[in-house]
């Protein structure tokens, strides 16, 4: 119904270790919205071609649905960086993370690497798209040259662990020591008009704790969260369901939208107030969400429970 | 292609193969152990001898340990084996992948 290409979903990218034949086979039952396989920490230096390999197959064979497939590959800076991205690049790879990203540059010369890829194994191209993982101080300060470094850029991603290691601090329950990095991010990635995602918590035995750094970010306004749990994937999923109320509201949006349609008004109207832009794309979002946590039927429709 | 040295690759994880290659004298030897070697074994062994024949090695002895692996990791074991044994790892086998 809208005329822009729909947005996609991204509250959750789960984490899965590349050199992890079980977990990699069934990474895709979860229900996460994108599939990172990594191919920097969770392997070990003397794995690092086997893990490319594992991953490169799994990815020609293996059904993931409709989540979007990342590769998280190695830093520029080292000996598998190049290969890595050949090899995720010819297997048609949605989007490959580059970690430690730090100025503007770095995204560049991903693209200019991925493209020449592409040219190389018959890859339709711009067809693979990048993102950055943010992990130093100076990443969060050139994080609005990062984000919008690339056409190619789908998203930003924060990494608490390296970032307040840099920063002299770590990480505290409350988040306090986040808030400039997660709103800089945010609003870089904003501004270019990409997906924003927040940390990983790695502290699985503290649900209180974990909602309530979901339910923080939701608010702030991020598309998601990167996750290294499968357990963890409803838990945000639910703090991003909207309520009935929410959906309610914005199928009244839509049918006002559709209504003004109809009549050829320019002007859309809701119980004799002015519908504008910011309240249709909210009620487009609203019902998106709803419909990805089965909330409404096929006509839209709010499902008693 | 030649093998240097032996080599492996996978680990004895479920959902994992262990293979190891060394040299062989004439054609490729595979030694297979699995607990669905009957139903399977065919299948295993083919993935195995056909990765290593698209990647040019005629001789070679392999020893492979099956805890349930897919097809797409065995090809893949059987790829970063063969690469570390021919020493050829910096070189990802495109043709083969």
């Amino acid at each position: 119904m809208s005329d822009e290409t729909p947005e996609r979903l991204r509250r959750t990218m789960m984490f899965v270790p590349g050199n992890n034949p079980a977990m990699v086979k069934d990474a895709g039952i979860y229900g996460a919205d994108s599939i990172m396989f990594d191919l920097e920490d969770a392997v070990s230096m003397t794995e690092k071609d086997a893990a490319r390999d594992l991953v490169y197959e799994a990815l020609q064979t293996q059904d993931y649905g409709d989540a979007e497939l990342v590769v998280r590959v190695n830093g520029i800076d080292t000996p598998y960086y190049a290969n890595d991205v050949k090899a995720m690049v010819k297997a048609g790879i949605d989007v490959i993370r580059l970690p430690k990203v730090e100025s503007a540059q770095m995204i560049k010369d991903l693209v200019k690497d991925v493209a020449a890829a592409e040219k190389e194994f018959g890859i339709k191209e711009g067809s693979t798209h990048v993102m950055a993982a943010i992990e130093s101080a100076k990443g969060v300060l050139n994080s609005p040259e990062i984000a919008a470094a690339s056409d190619r850029m789908i998203g930003i991603a924060l990494s608490a662990e390296d970032y307040t290691t840099d920063m002299k601090t770590h990480r505290y329950p409350d988040g306090a020591e986040l808030e400039f990095a997660r709103n800089m991010v945010l609003h870089s990635a904003r501004a270019a008009g990409i997906a924003a995602f927040d940390t990983v918590f790695t502290n699985m035995d503290d649900t209180e704790g974990f909602y309530r750094e979901t339910k923080h970010i939701h608010q702030l306004g991020f598309d998601g969260k990167s996750l290294v749990n499968p357990r963890q994937i409803a838990m945000v999923n639910k703090v991003y369901e909207p309520t009935q109320k929410e959906v309610e509201n914005a199928k009244n949006v839509i049918n006002a939208i559709q209504e003004a349609k109809m009549k050829v008004s320019g002007v859309i109207s809701m119980n004799g107030q002015m519908v504008d832009r910011p309240v249709v794309l909210r009620a487009q979002r609203v019902m998106m969400l709803a419909k990805a946590s089965n909330l409404v039927d096929e006509e839209e429709n709010y499902i008693e429970k | 292609m030649e093998i240097k040295s032996t080599a492996v690759a996978g680990t004895l994880e479920s959902s994992d193969i262990q293979i190891m290659i060394s040299k062989g004298s004439s054609d490729i030897q595979i030694d297979l152990e699995s607990d669905v070697k009957k139903e399977f074994g065919k299948q295993i062994n083919q993935v195995i001898s056909s990765t290593l024949q698209k990647m040019g090695i005629t001789a070679a002895k392999v020893k492979a340990v099956d805890k349930g692996a897919l097809d797409c990791v065995i090809k893949a074991r059987t790829i970063a084996a063969a690469q570390r044994a021919t020493k050829t790892t910096d070189k990802p086998a495109w043709e083969v992948l």
